[in-house]
């Protein structure tokens, strides 16, 4: 049954809304983003989500993993969606692990893998060169000059690019600049000669990274895949972490939510109870009825990335798109009914509406995943 | 990590879905697994007609084999069969797209609340005929003065001993007159407060004193009616449940209406529309690919709100399998309404002009039937509890905010 959780999953749900209440409430985020914090995230709380697991919870057994399956992963992502922790899970042991999954050698694995499942290592996925989430819109080059490759292009918009150890970059070996054909991935040091990465500060207090590749060098051994088929392995990645993405998208929403509901039964104007006035009932049910739906997407696209990968790509257009627009609607909603002190920074509702709109952005947004589905279904 | 299915429940479940199949292909008509309208639906009942030899012969094989109710219990001629089977009888049905073998308020409304609430002689009396589509059922709820306001309803039954004397009327009551009996809400407490004086009724429309006046609505049918009840008298075995404690059999019976209108666009849309030749042969196509962006952008929201409402339909039933209570059936019939009359709208901006022919030559029959179909969807949102009275439901029941 893909679309109820079982007991081993709802005991991981109620472990990690403990956990990251006790350890990453909003409240982190704020003081993370006021000290403007060099890292953008706790390595200790990093350190102990690893302990618990976490960074290992996709990977199999024989790589140091937890073998938990997506499902068990979309537990952890919804109840760190509530509380808007910044941390490598995403970019890392989600989008980082998965490729190394998908298209690793069995060298990368086994040296890669276990150190990723333990949080020692972080990988950062090196994809956009443009505003707009087009993953086969790629000008980077990876010229083969003997035996290793050469790099040369600029990123944009890399998810923790500015923190992490390893970038996994997205470079183009042959073929015309929109193709899919002649895509190549490669792991690049980002330390390395040649790669100079600048932090940017976004809306949602997160980590993100502006990186310049120039004449980049690495060896063969840095190839993620197969030369010139990327793309085999970029576009299940890319799917994967839209799926986890939707997963804590459901998270903020359903954490948003329930603070506006709860804000209704609590704020008296014109003597009553404002939840009282239908003018916002009906606009609270009707989020009510798309949390609803959007939670059987979720849980569906969870469990396809397990049990029918065939059907992947149209469940993770589906999830992204439902939950763009079902956390644009929440978020949005939520600031408007709180009133005057719902556009205060003091007050944390904010936060979310910010978050909202850099998730919406990665890796698609409602526009390209319902341009997607719609040329999946033939029309 | 699937909740733990034991391995040879699933291996009766997969044989019994190939032996389903199995019989599906060589009992159901292939004149039965066409699109179907109104024309073609079989209600049953003591006038019935069949709308054709095909459809007799595909809803008897279906009543003999025990599917036309499988969750039902044997005793009373139902399948006694387990959920999980009347599920992939169902499904195995919906792949073969068979036409429902009988239309009826009794198997969608009335039965259940009669299993629950009903007596044994009652139970008897009503369950197998609904089963055999021996009688046809109406509901009568509704009065011209009580709508969403139901448990101001005024039709009333005076005790007279041995009998109840039923006077008042109801209204919007779908297909009273090709029915043979009305389930009713009667006033039986004038003086207790709204929904305590009400009880549970079944009347025999045969009997003297009741009249029906069709209504025309604006899809040019006039499925619904009027009714009228001028000193009816109803014997007193005749009420379902306790006296006055009628709105508690009602509330059951609106989940289950709820719950079946919820479901009525939840054939997957891609089915209906886009690949099905008909709606694809008026699009306006580019190398695969739909020319009118805004056409396109809406065809994709209501694919995806349809993909989302199916996968809720099946959360719910996992839901129920596990004992999981959720707010997701609560939401249903507000969501799968709305998705119908999206739907209807689509369909009528694919057609363009040839969408909008009422009468007569120059449009074919499914362009007729669309605009019709149309015209109806309009109906969806308001029968069995308006949109908006769902969402204050969900207000209410599921967010528990304050009522005003
Ligand atoms: C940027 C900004 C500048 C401002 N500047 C000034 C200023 O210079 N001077 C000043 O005096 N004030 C100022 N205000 C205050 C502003 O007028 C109030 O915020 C506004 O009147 C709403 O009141 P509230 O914030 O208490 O929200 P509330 O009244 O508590 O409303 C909360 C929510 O309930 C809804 N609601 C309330 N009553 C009803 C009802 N009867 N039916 C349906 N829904 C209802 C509201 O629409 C809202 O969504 C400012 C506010 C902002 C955001
Ligand atoms: C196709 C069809 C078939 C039907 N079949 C049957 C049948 O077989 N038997 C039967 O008994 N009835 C039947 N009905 C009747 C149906 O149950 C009623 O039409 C429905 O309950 C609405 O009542 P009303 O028409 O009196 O509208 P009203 O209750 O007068 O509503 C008018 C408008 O006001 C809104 N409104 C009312 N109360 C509230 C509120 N509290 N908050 C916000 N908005 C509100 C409604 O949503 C609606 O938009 C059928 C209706 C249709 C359309």
């Amino acid at each position: 049954m893909a679309l109820v959780l079982n007991e081993e999953q709802r005991f991981l749900q109620d472990s990690a809304r403990e956990f990251l209440a006790a350890n990453a409430p909003v409240e982190s985020l704020r003081t993370l983003r006021d000290d403007r914090d060099a890292l953008g995230y706790c390595p200790e709380t990093w350190q102990k989500m690893a302990e618990l697991g976490w960074a290992s919870i996709i990977l199999p057994e024989e790589y140091g993993g937890l073998d938990f399956g997506f499902t068990g992963l979309g537990v952890v992502m919804e109840e760190a969606g509530r509380t808007l922790t910044a941390s490598p899970l995403f970019a890392s042991a989600v989008v980082g692990a998965s490729a190394l999954l998908l298209g690793g050698s069995e060298q990368q694995k086994t040296d890669l893998l276990p150190r990723i499942a333990a949080g020692e290592l972080t990988l950062a996925l090196a994809l956009e060169e443009s505003q707009h989430h087009r993953p086969t819109h790629i000008t980077t080059t990876a010229q083969a000059n003997g035996d290793s490759f050469v790099i040369n292009g600029r990123k944009t918009f890399v998810i923790d690019g500015h923190s992490a150890d390893h970038l996994l970059v997205v470079a183009r070996s042959s073929g015309e600049s929109r193709s899919p054909q002649g895509l190549s991935l490669f792991l690049v040091p980002r330390e390395a000669p040649g790669v100079s990465v600048q932090r940017t500060i976004m809306a949602d207090s997160r980590n993100a990274a502006n990186i310049t590749l120039e004449g980049v060098e690495v060896n063969a051994g840095a190839l993620v895949g197969t030369l010139e088929n990327g793309w085999e392995v970029l576009e299940p990645v890319l799917d994967r972490g839209r799926v986890a993405l939707a997963a804590e998208m459901m998270g903020l929403a359903l954490e948003a939510f329930e603070r506006t509901v709860e804000y209704l039964k609590e704020r008296e104007q014109f003597g009553v109870l404002i939840g009282s006035f239908q003018a916002l009932q009906h606009r609270a049910a009707h989020m009510q009825a798309q949390l609803e739906l959007c939670r059987s997407v979720v849980l569906q696209a969870l469990s396809t990335v397990d049990d029918a990968p065939e059907q992947l790509p149209l469940l993770a257009s589906l999830a992204k798109a439902k939950l763009n627009k079902l956390v644009k609607l929440v978020t949005n909603e939520a600031v408007q009914m709180h009133g005057g002190i719902g556009v205060t920074d003091e007050f944390e509702i904010g936060f979310f509406l910010k978050r909202a709109r850099v998730a919406m952005q990665i890796f698609g947004d409602t526009g390209f995943h319902k341009d997607r589905y719609a040329t999946l279904c033939g029309y | 990590m699937t909740a733990p299915i034991r391995r040879d429940v699933l291996q009766d479940l997969e044989q019994f879905r190939s032996e389903a199949r199995q019989w599906l292909e060589a009992n159901c008509p292939e004149s039965q697994r066409q699109p179907m309208t109104a024309a073609d639906q079989y209600y049953g009942g003591r006038n019935a007609e069949y709308p054709s030899a095909d459809a007799q012969l595909w809803f008897e094989r279906v009543r003999d084999k025990g599917w036309i109710c499988p969750e039902w219990p044997t005793e009373y001629g139902g399948g006694g069969l387990s959920a999980e089977h009347a599920k992939i009888i169902k499904e195995e049905m919906k792949a073969i797209r068979a036409r429902t073998p009988l239309y009826s308020l009794g198997i969608w409304m009335l039965g259940p609340a009669l299993l629950e609430f009903g007596n044994e002689s009652q139970k008897q009396q009503h369950i197998p005929a609904i089963i055999n589509g021996e009688i046809r059922w109406c509901q009568g709820y509704s009065e011209p003065g009580s709508g969403s306001d139901l448990a101001s309803l005024q039709c009333k039954a005076e005790d007279q001993g041995d009998h109840f004397l039923v006077n008042g009327s109801k209204i919007w009551t779908t297909g009273a007159d090709k029915s043979d009996w009305i389930f009713c809400l009667v006033r039986t407490d004038p003086d207790a407060k709204n929904q305590e004086g009400i009880s549970f009724l079944l009347v025999d429309m045969d009997d003297p004193g009741i009249s029906t006046t069709p209504i025309a609505l604006i899809s040019g049918e006039s499925e619904f009616c009027q009714t009228f009840f001028d000193n009816v008298k109803v014997p007193k075995e005749n009420l379902i449940g306790e006296l006055n404690q009628g709105w508690s059999v009602a509330k059951a019976l609106l989940v289950h209406e709820r719950k079946l209108m919820s479901e009525l666009g939840s054939e997957s849309p891609r089915e209906i529309l886009v690949p099905s030749v008909a709606a694809r042969q008026y699009l306006e196509l580019d190398d695969g690919k739909v020319v009118d962006a805004q056409l396109r952008s809406d065809l994709v929201d209501y694919d995806m709100e349809m993909h989302a409402i199916g996968l809720t339909h099946f959360r719910t039933f996992e839901e129920k399998l596990a004992g999981v209570r959720s707010a997701a059936p609560l939401v249903m019939k507000y969501v799968g309404t709305e998705a119908e009359k999206t739907k209807s709208e689509l369909l009528l901006a694919i057609l363009g002009s040839q969408g909008l022919g009422w009468e007569g030559e120059g449009f074919n029959r499914a362009e007729l039937d669309t605009l019709r179909l149309w015209a109806m969807s309009k109906a969806m949102t308001i029968a069995g509890g308006t949109s908006e009275i769902q969402l204050n439901v969900i207000a209410k029941n599921i967010l528990q905010l304050p009522q005003s």
